[in-house]
C-alpha cells in the first residue's frame, strides 16, 4: 500500500483542480448554479478523502511499533520527501478527513460570498493538515505546519465577522512568531544531525545542554498552537471571528497540532529537556484548567465561552502528555481525539442558532428548548461531553490525563482535578442560559429546529462522541504499541 | 596569456559590447526600428548568457577578468533579468508614448558592466564594472525627463552613487599602499602573510561602505525609497534585480577571495550592516502606503538576509546567499511586473489603497500578488521561505545563532506588512473606478514567476543548490 499516505494527503488537491476548472469553463452568469456543483464537488473530494484513511486506519498494523506506508524519495541536499505514520499520527489524519466533509456540509447555506474560494481554502487546508500528521521528514513537516497558516489566514479574514481583519492578523502573527524559533531549532538540528528524517532525528542523541534550548525553540511554537496559558489570547479573538466551520477547523484539528508536535518531538528528541521543564508544564497546565474555566465563565459571547474552554480541556492535554507515563499520553491522545469531536459539534451547535438570528450573545436567546426540542438534545449531549459526564468520550480523556499525571504530581492532579467541576459550573450555566427557561425574547418566536442538513452534520460526531464514550478500546488499540515505545524510549533516555 | 585567449574568456562581453555598438547605430540611423532594437537587445543579452554559461574557466588580462563557475552562475541569472527588463519595459514605454531607442541599449550596457563586475579579479576591474553599470542606471532612473520625480530619482541616485564611489575608491587605494597589489589573489596572500591588519582592514571596511550602497544595505539606504518610488516601474525592477546580484557576487568574491584571511574581522562589519538592513526594513516598511516604497524597503530587508547568508563566509554561506538572492529577484520581477501591468483609469496602481479589492476586480493578478506578498514574507512552500531557509542555515552552522533569531524574528515584523498587501487585496472593498485591461507582457511574465514561486521551486532547488554550490567553491569558499 505504498503511495496511499500521499494520496490521502493530495486528494483534496484534486477537489481544488476540479473548482478551478469548473470556474474557468463554467457558465459565469449561472453563478449558482457553479457555486452548487462546486460544493459537490468539494463534498465529494473530502468524502473520498475520508474513505481512504478509513482505508489507512483498517489497513494499518496496530501490533508495530515503527512507522508504516512509509514513502522515502529524495529531494533536494539533506531534505527528503518523506511519509510515515504510526499509533499516534494515523487517528488524526482519519479526525481530520471525518471532519472536513462536515465543515462542508455545515457551511452549505451560511457562506453566501466567494463560495468557490471558500471551498479552495477549506480543500487546500484539509490537504496541509494532512501532511503535518503524515510528514516524516520534519522540512516537510514545517511546510505543511506552516503553510496552514495561509488558508486559515484568508478564512478568518474574508468570510469573518466584525473584527476579522483584527483576528486574522492576531492568528497569523502569534503563530509565526513561534514558528520561526522552531524552524531556527529545526535549521540547526539539520546542521547538527546531518539529516532531516525526523526517525533518524528521533534516535538521535542531542546533547542535553542543548536540548534546553531547543526544546525552548519547539515549545514556543506548539505552546502558541496548543495554546497554553498565557499565549492563549489569540484563540478567543479567531474563534468568534471565524465563520463556524473555520472555528470547527480550527478547534477540532488545529490545536490538535501542537499536542502533536509534543509527542512527535518534544518528547522523543529531546527527552532530557522534556523531563526537566516537566514541572513548568504542569505549572502552566494547572493555571490554564482553573484560569481560563474561571474565564470562561464570565464570558457574554457563545463562542467565546466555548474557545476558552478549549483553553482549558488542552491544559489536560499537556499535562498527560508530560506525565510521561503509557496512561498519560493515551489519555492525552485520546481527549484531543474526542476534544476535536465535541468542540467541533460545539461550535456547529452555536453555528446553528447564529445562522437563524445572527448574534452570538448569550443574553440574547433563553428558553431555545419550547421552539429547538431537537436542538435542545444534541447540544444537551455535547454540553455533556464537554463537562466530561461517563459514557461520553469526553469523560475518558479527562479521567485517564489525571490518573496519568497523578503519577506523576500529586498536585498537579489535585488542582486539575477543579477544572471539572469548574467546566461543569460554566458549561451548565450556558446550557441553562441559552436553551432553558422561558422564551421572552420575541424575536426568537419563529426560530425554527434543526433541520435535516444539520441533522445530518451531527449524526456522525453523536456516533462517535457516545461510540468512544463506551469502547475507548477501539482507539487504544490502535495507538498502544506506539504509545509504548515512545514512553519506554522516554524513560530509557531520562535513566528512569 | 596572448591577447586572443584574454579575448575568448571575455566573449560575453566582448561580444554585448560590440552589440551595444552597432544597436546605437542601429537605432540611429533607423529611428523608428525601436521595437527591433530592444528585440535584438533582448536576444544579444540572451546569446551572452549562454556563452557565459558555456564558456571556459579562466583568468584573463593579468588577473583582471575572472571566468569561472561563480561569474557564469551569475551572469546567466543577470543577462537573463536584464532580458527581462528590456521585454517589459519597452512595452511599458511604448504604452506611455515614451518609447525610446537609447533604454534597451543602456540596459545593454549596464548588464556588460555587471558582467564585468560578477567577473572581477582585481579592483580596478571592481570599479570599472561598477562605475560602467551605475552611469547607465543613473540615466535609466531619469529616462522619465518630463517626469520631476523621474529627474529627481534620477539626480538623487547620481549624487549619492558618486559619493559612494568616492568611498570605494578611497578604500581600494588603501588596500593597494598596504597590501601592495591591486589582484584579488596577491591581495589574499598579504592578507594571510600577516599584512591582515591596519590600513588594509581600514581599506577593506571603506570598500565595503561603498558596495553596502551598491546593494542598498542600511545605513547606505538613504537613496533607495526615493529612487524606486521616482524611477519609471521596469527601471526599478531592473534596479532591484540584476545589480544587486552582481554586487553580491563581487562582495563574496571580495571577502571570500581576498579577504578570506580576515574573516573574523570582516564578518563583525557585514553581520552589523546585515543586522541594521534588516531592521530598518521591517520597521521602516510598516509605515508605507506607497508600493514601490514598501519593496523598496522590502529590498532593504531582503539584502539584509543575503548578507546573513554571505557572512558564514564559507561554502554553504556563498552558496545559500547566491540561491537566496535568485530566489529574491524571481520574486521581485514578478511582483513589479504585476505592479506595471495593473492600470485604473488609466492610472498606474502605486499604492496600498489602489489596489484594495483587487481580488474582485482582477483575480488573476490578485492571486499572482498574493503568492508573491506570502512568499516575501517567508511562507513554505514559497520560494522566498527556501531563500531564508538556506541563509539562516548556513547562518546556523557557522555557529552565529543570535543573528539568526534576530533575523527571524524581524522577519515577524516584516510579516505584518506583506499581511497588509493581501488584506487590502481580499479583504477590503475596491475604489471607484475601472481597471483597466491589462498588457499581455507583463501580465504574463508577472504569472509565471509568480507560478514558478509557488510549486515548481521545490523542485527546482536541488539544482539550484547545486551550481550555487559550484559557484561557490569557485570562489575559493571551504
Amino acid at each position: 500500500m505504498t503511495g496511499i499516505l500521499s494520496l490521502t494527503t493530495f486528494l483534496p488537491l484534486l477537489g481544488v483542480a476540479g473548482i478551478l476548472a469548473l470556474r474557468l469553463l463554467g457558465n459565469a452568469k449561472d453563478q449558482a448554479k457553479v457555486e452548487n456543483s462546486a460544493k459537490w464537488i468539494a463534498l465529494a473530494a473530502t468524502l473520498a478523502t475520508f474513505a481512504l484513511s478509513c482505508v489507512l486506519t483498517f489497513q494499518f498494523d496496530r501490533t508495530a511499533t515503527g512507522f508504516q506506508f512509509v514513502e522515502d524519495i529524495p529531494w533536494f541536499a539533506g531534505a527528503g520527501y518523506r511519509m510515515g505514520v504510526d499509533g499516534i499520527s494515523v487517528l488524526f489524519v482519519l479526525l481530520t478527513a471525518f471532519l472536513l466533509p462536515i465543515c462542508i456540509v455545515a457551511s452549505w447555506k451560511s457562506i453566501e460570498k466567494r463560495v468557490l474560494e471558500y471551498l479552495i481554502a477549506f480543500l487546500i487546508l484539509e490537504t496541509l493538515v494532512i501532511g503535518v500528521f503524515t510528514s516524516l521528514d520534519i522540512v516537510l513537516f514545517y511546510l505543511f505546519f506552516e503553510g496552514g497558516l495561509l488558508p486559515m489566514y484568508l478564512i478568518i479574514g474574508i468570510w469573518g465577522g466584525a473584527r476579522r481583519v483584527y483576528a486574522a492578523f492576531k492568528f497569523f502573527l502569534y503563530t509565526l512568531l513561534g514558528s520561526v524559533l522552531m524552524l531556527a531549532a529545526i535549521l540547526w538540528m539539520i546542521s547538527t544531525a546531518h539529516t532531516s528524517s525526523i526517525p533518524a532525528l528521533m534516535a538521535f542523541k542531542f546533547d542535553p545542554a542543548v536540548q534546553t534550548w531547543l526544546w525552548l525553540a519547539f515549545f514556543a511554537s506548539f505552546a502558541v498552537k496548543m495554546p497554553m496559558w498565557p499565549v492563549h489570547t489569540w484563540l478567543p479573538d479567531a474563534h468568534v471571528e471565524a465563520p463556524t466551520a473555520g472555528s470547527v477547523i480550527l478547534a477540532g484539528i488545529l490545536l490538535k497540532l501542537g499536542g502533536y508536535g509534543f509527542l512527535r518531538f518534544c518528547l522523543p528528541m529531546f527527552p532530557n529537556a522534556s523531563w526537566q521543564f516537566t514541572p513548568l508544564v504542569f505549572a502552566l497546565s494547572v493555571i490554564a484548567v482553573i484560569y481560563t474555566s474561571l474565564v470562561a465563565f464570565r464570558q457574554t459571547d457563545i463562542k467565546k465561552l466555548i474557545a476558552y474552554s478549549s483553553v482549558a480541556h488542552m491544559g489536560f492535554v499537556t499535562m498527560g502528555i508530560f506525565a510521561g507515563n503509557p496512561t498519560g499520553v493515551q489519555g492525552a491522545i485520546y481527549q484531543m481525539l474526542s476534544h476535536g469531536l465535541i468542540s467541533g459539534a460545539l461550535f456547529l451547535c452555536v453555528g446553528v442558532v447564529y445562522d437563524r438570528m445572527h448574534t452570538r450573545e448569550i443574553a440574547f436567546y433563553g428558553g431555545l428548548v419550547n421552539r429547538m426540542p431537537w436542538y435542545a438534545a444534541v447540544f444537551l449531549l455535547f454540553t455533556m461531553g464537554n463537562v466530561g459526564l461517563p459514557g461520553t468520550s469526553g469523560f475518558v480523556g479527562e479521567i485517564l490525563t489525571m490518573t496519568g499525571t497523578y503519577g506523576a504530581s500529586t498536585w498537579a492532579a489535585l488542582f486539575a482535578a477543579t477544572g471539572v467541576i469548574l467546566s461543569a459550573v460554566y458549561a451548565l450555566s450556558l446550557y441553562r442560559r441559552v436553551v432553558f427557561g422561558e422564551l421572552t425574547n420575541p424575536k426568537l418566536g419563529g426560530i425554527g429546529d434543526l433541520e435535516a442538513r444539520e441533522v445530518w452534520i451531527f449524526v456522525p460526531l453523536i456516533l462517535g462522541t457516545l461510540l468512544f464514550g463506551v469502547q475507548p478500546g477501539l482507539i487504544f488499540n490502535v495507538t498502544q504499541a506506539s504509545v509504548d515505545h515512545l514512553v519506554s524510549a522516554y524513560h530509557a533516555a531520562i535513566g528512569g | 596569456m596572448n591577447l586572443s585567449a584574454a579575448l575568448q574568456l571575455a566573449t560575453p562581453e566582448a561580444f554585448l559590447a560590440i552589440a551595444a555598438l552597432v544597436l546605437l547605430m542601429i537605432g540611429a540611423y533607423a529611428k523608428k526600428a525601436v521595437t527591433l532594437v530592444s528585440g535584438l537587445s533582448g536576444a544579444a543579452l540572451l546569446i551572452a548568457a549562454v556563452l557565459a554559461a558555456d564558456g571556459a574557466v579562466g583568468m584573463a588580462f593579468n588577473g583582471a577578468y575572472i571566468a569561472d563557475n561563480a561569474a557564469a552562475f551569475s551572469k546567466v541569472f543577470i543577462y537573463g533579468f536584464s532580458a527581462i527588463a528590456i521585454l517589459l519595459g519597452d512595452g511599458w514605454l511604448k504604452r506611455i508614448d515614451k518609447q525610446q531607442f537609447e533604454f534597451p541599449i543602456l540596459i545593454v550596457i549596464a548588464a556588460m558592466g555587471m558582467g564585468m563586475m560578477a567577473s572581477a579579479g582585481d579592483l580596478i576591474s571592481l570599479y570599472i564594472g561598477i562605475e560602467l553599470h551605475s552611469l547607465a542606471l543613473y540615466v535609466l532612473a531619469a529616462f522619465r525627463r518630463d517626469d520631476a520625480r523621474s529627474s529627481e530619482a534620477g539626480l538623487k541616485y547620481f549624487v549619492l552613487g558618486a559619493l559612494s564611489s568616492g568611498l570605494l575608491l578611497y578604500g581600494a587605494s588603501l588596500i593597494y599602499g598596504f597590501a601592495g597589489s591591486v589582484r584579488f589573489d596577491v591581495i589574499a596572500q598579504a592578507v594571510h602573510a600577516g599584512a591582515g591588519t591596519g590600513g588594509v582592514l581600514f581599506g577593506l571596511v571603506f570598500l565595503l561602505c561603498g558596495l553596502a550602497f551598491k546593494v542598498s544595505a542600511a545605513p547606505f539606504h538613504m537613496w533607495t525609497p526615493d529612487v524606486y518610488e521616482g524611477a519609471p516601474t521596469p527601471v526599478v525592477m531592473f534596479i532591484t534585480t540584476a545589480p544587486k546580484l552582481a554586487a553580491m557576487t563581487l562582495t563574496a568574491r571580495v571577502l571570500v577571495d581576498a579577504f578570506g584571511g580576515a574573516i573574523d574581522q570582516w564578518r563583525q562589519v557585514v553581520l552589523a550592516i546585515a543586522m541594521i538592513s534588516v531592521a530598518v526594513g521591517a520597521f521602516a516598511g510598516l509605515v508605507q502606503k506607497n508600493l514601490k516604497r514598501l519593496i523598496a524597503y522590502s529590498s532593504i530587508a531582503n539584502i539584509g538576509y543575503a548578507l546573513i547568508g554571505l557572512s558564514a563566509g564559507n561554502q554553504q554561506g556563498v552558496s545559500s546567499m547566491l540561491v537566496f538572492m535568485v530566489l529574491y529577484m524571481i520574486d521581485v520581477t514578478a511582483f513589479l511586473s504585476c505592479l506595471m501591468a495593473l492600470k485604473r483609469d488609466g492610472k498606474p496602481m502605486e499604492t496600498l489603497a489602489d489596489i484594495s479589492g483587487l481580488f474582485r476586480v482582477r483575480p488573476g493578478m490578485a492571486l499572482a500578488l498574493t503568492v508573491l506578498s506570502f512568499s516575501f514574507l517567508g511562507l513554505p512552500p514559497f520560494s522566498g521561505f527556501w531563500g531564508k531557509f538556506f541563509v539562516f542555515q548556513a547562518a546556523l552552522a557557522a555557529g552565529e545563532w543570535p543573528i539568526a533569531i534576530a533575523g527571524l524574528v524581524l522577519s515577524v515584523v516584516a510579516a505584518f506588512f506583506y499581511l497588509r498587501i493581501v488584506k487590502v487585496i481580499w479583504f477590503d472593498a475596491p475604489p471607484e473606478g475601472v481597471a483597466d485591461k491589462e498588457p499581455l507582457d507583463a501580465k504574463i511574465v508577472g504569472g509565471a514567476l509568480a507560478l514558478f514561486s509557488t510549486l515548481p521551486v521545490v523542485l527546482a532547488l536541488g539544482g539550484l543548490q547545486t551550481i550555487a554550490t559550484a559557484a561557490a567553491v569557485a570562489m575559493g569558499a571551504h
